[in-house]
């Protein structure tokens, strides 16, 4: 058998272009991660341009105005009037009163997960958290109506029989149901997951050795946490609790189920009746007309932008509050 | 040198609290029990809210005078913010174990075995309970699950890879925008789709818009839980692929994806859990059916959140125990979710 021949290999060419199956890649993750702008763009995009007419017509009253109302004439034409003005009030002091319930309980809880929990409660304890996250909002809302609503009628009687000369918390006549009070409780329910998870994550970043140090000079645990984790945790909350109030100014089906939605201006806190964008978008759009259609939408638009706004800011705020502990 | 013998000692925990110490703390509790009961009695104050409040008020007074008097004025500031502490994280998880509670056995009521087989086509929801069911639910939502999953599945993991595998000048923007789009309403996605699709075209509402919806809210939740994985994929794994020739495109293909493949199937239940609930957007995009409705494409559809949003809209005492059927079974296919997705988020990222 001969000897085989020695084949030399090609020279190689060296190069540093990328290969075509690498610039398709790239290209193709560098062009879809743009979707989502696409998508908050049209979403921005449509319901500005939908609701264009209702902001023309109504100029700046679309904003501060209450009433609501669209009529057809005897001569068939529409005479409609749209304010926003009671519903971004409404939303605004039920989401306050989520935030004045919700944030203080959220911190306690982070505090107690943190700092005084056993480990195995406190794993088991953050797996509830999770899981009432998970909870779907109908549940919020369906149990808000059977089983919060005549405990929080009840409160609702108490705080007036003994505050009822602060003038937020008077009313007009006796009527407790389905107020904003109780609203805001069920949402105030509703942001303790995430503005707990936020808390808790900064907490848990707070470094050990200025724990250890505060402990060193003879602290108590109190002594500690104020001294040392309040002050450093304190821009996280102020995100995480921006975050709940971005889930509190959008939430629609549980405060639906549990507000009574009149457009008038309402600032008896315990007075039965309040308003909300969102839920009030649910609760018109069944009937509405063409032109109230468009009308929702341009309130959809506003409630989009309030929401994308208090969003970007919190995400910024607690960004900055992870990055400083890390 | 001398050696020196060690005689074993026990080690000491001082910092561990001992059996006499906790005398006196559940002693105190005791007594503050007592006294509850007993002022409760006597005066003119009732129910459950003057229990607990006195309570809180004689347990963290007795402790605080315990401590005060022990270890002075400090140490009783310390016991009373463990005690609002422990008493804040009790009332923030009373609503979680009522919420269980009421689901579970308001729910029972309505539930028989025909309720999972059955549609609403034979039965109102003033009905007797045991008429009709959810069926035609339960596949309008494993639709939508479906059908969210497929549209939201490639653009979230794309983005999750570009964040992850490219970090390109846009990283940050993209990151911000992906939050920002987190925060998005639930309404609001159901109405833009309304407004883009529905409102001036023909079509109707139909298993299709609403999935679009949907994918919307998804996107985001999947697409962060994704990039979290994929960053605890170990570098070198990135480098030895690169190292032994493969373009950046095989790297990612069959070395970074199959690593992290437990965490993005988290990713994508946990986005699936985030949706399955959502009511607000299903009531611009679904239409109504009370049957099964097979055809994506076309017709109404039903869905879990939805059927139970018709029967508290009903109002009547029927329509309501249906609606806490319905959200019964709903909560147990969220638990499931999440119970799947804690099994497979306890391995992450797995290296073969």
């Amino acid at each position: 058998m001969p000897a085989p021949e020695r084949i030399l290999p090609e020279k190689r060419v060296l190069t540093n272009k990328p290969r075509p199956s690498d610039v398709a890649f790239r290209t193709t993750l560098n062009v879809m991660s743009y979707s989502s702008l696409l998508i908050l763009a049209a979403i921005g995009g449509f319901l500005a341009f939908r609701g264009f007419g209702a902001f023309k017509e109504n100029g700046f009253g679309f904003i501060t105005h209450a009433e609501w109302s669209s009529i057809v004439g005897d001569n068939g034409k529409e005479i409609s009037s749209f304010g926003l003005g009671a519903m971004i009030t409404g939303t605004l002091i039920i989401s306050t009163i989520a935030l004045f319930i919700g944030v203080p309980l959220s911190v306690l809880t982070a505090l107690f997960l943190t700092f005084y929990a056993p480990e195995r409660l406190k794993r088991l304890l953050v797996t509830v958290v999770d899981l009432m996250a998970s909870f779907p909002s109908i549940l919020y809302g369906i149990w808000g109506f059977i089983v919060l609503a005549p405990m929080a009628t009840y409160w609702a009687k108490l705080v007036y029989k003994y505050l009822g000369w602060i003038p937020f918390l008077s009313v007009p006549s006796p009527a407790f149901d389905r107020s904003p009070f109780l609203a805001g409780i069920v949402l105030s329910i509703m942001i303790i997951p995430i503005v707990t998870s936020v808390s808790r994550e900064i907490f848990a970043q707070t470094p050990l050795e200025r724990i250890q140090a505060a402990y060193a000079l003879g602290a108590t645990r109190w002594g500690m946490i104020r001294a040392v984790a309040l002050p450093f945790g304190a821009s996280g909350v102020v995100g995480g609790a921006m975050l709940g109030l971005g889930r509190a100014l959008g939430e629609t089906v549980a405060v639906y189920s549990v507000l009574n939605i009149v457009f008038k201006i309402n600032w008896h806190i315990l007075y039965g009746y309040g308003g909300n964008i969102a839920s009030m978008i649910v609760q018109k759009f069944g009937e509405a007309s063409f032109t109230e259609k468009k009308a929702l939408l341009a309130a959809g638009f506003v409630l989009f932008v309030m929401t994308l706004l208090v969003n970007m800011v919190a995400n910024t705020v607690v960004q900055r509050a992870v990055k400083s502990g890390k | 040198m001398t050696t020196t013998t060690m005689s074993p000692v026990t080690p000491r925990q001082p910092w561990k609290a001992t059996k006499a110490d906790l005398i006196p703390v559940f002693g105190a509790l005791i007594i503050a029990a007592v006294l509850d009961f007993a002022v409760v009695a006597v005066t003119p104050m009732k129910g459950k809210l003057a229990y607990a409040l006195l309570f809180f008020i004689f347990g963290a007074g007795f402790q605080m005078a315990l401590k005060w008097r022990n270890l002075g004025r400090r140490a009783a500031i310390d016991s009373l913010a463990g005690s609002v502490a422990i008493t804040g994280a009790v009332i923030a998880f009373i609503p979680v174990a009522s919420l269980l509670e009421t689901a579970i056995v308001k729910g029972f009521k309505g539930l028989y075995l025909g309720f999972f087989f059955h549609d609403m086509s034979v039965a109102n929801y003033q009905s007797p309970l045991n008429q009709g069911g959810v069926i035609q639910a339960i596949v309008g939502t494993l639709y939508l699950i479906i059908l969210a999953t497929l549209i939201s599945l490639p653009l979230s993991i794309l983005t999750a890879l570009y964040l992850t595998e490219i970090r390109g000048k846009a990283s940050g923007f993209i990151q911000f925008l992906v939050q920002a789009m987190s925060g998005i309403p639930s309404v609001v996605a159901g109405i833009f789709i309304y407004s883009a699709l529905l409102l001036t075209t023909s079509l109707r509402g139909s298993t299709i818009m609403a999935a679009l919806a949907l994918a919307i809210l998804m996107i985001p939740t999947v697409t962060r839980t994704a990039q979290e994985v994929l960053l605890l994929v170990p570098q070198d794994l990135r480098e030895a692929g690169l190292a032994l020739g493969a373009t950046q495109w095989k790297t990612v293909a069959t070395i970074v994806v199959p690593a992290a493949r437990n965490g993005l199937i988290t990713a994508v239940i946990l986005g699936i859990a985030r949706i399955a609930g959502e009511t607000a957007p299903l009531l611009f995009t679904l239409g109504v059916s009370n049957k099964i409705n097979w055809n994506p494409f076309s017709g109404g559809q039903s869905a879990l959140p939805y059927y139970v949003w018709s029967g508290l809209g009903d109002g009547t005492e029927l329509g309501i125990d249906r609606a806490w059927s319905g959200i019964l079974v709903l909560l147990m296919l969220v638990l499931t979710l999440f119970v799947v997705a804690r099994i497979f988020g306890t391995r992450k990222v797995k290296i073969k």
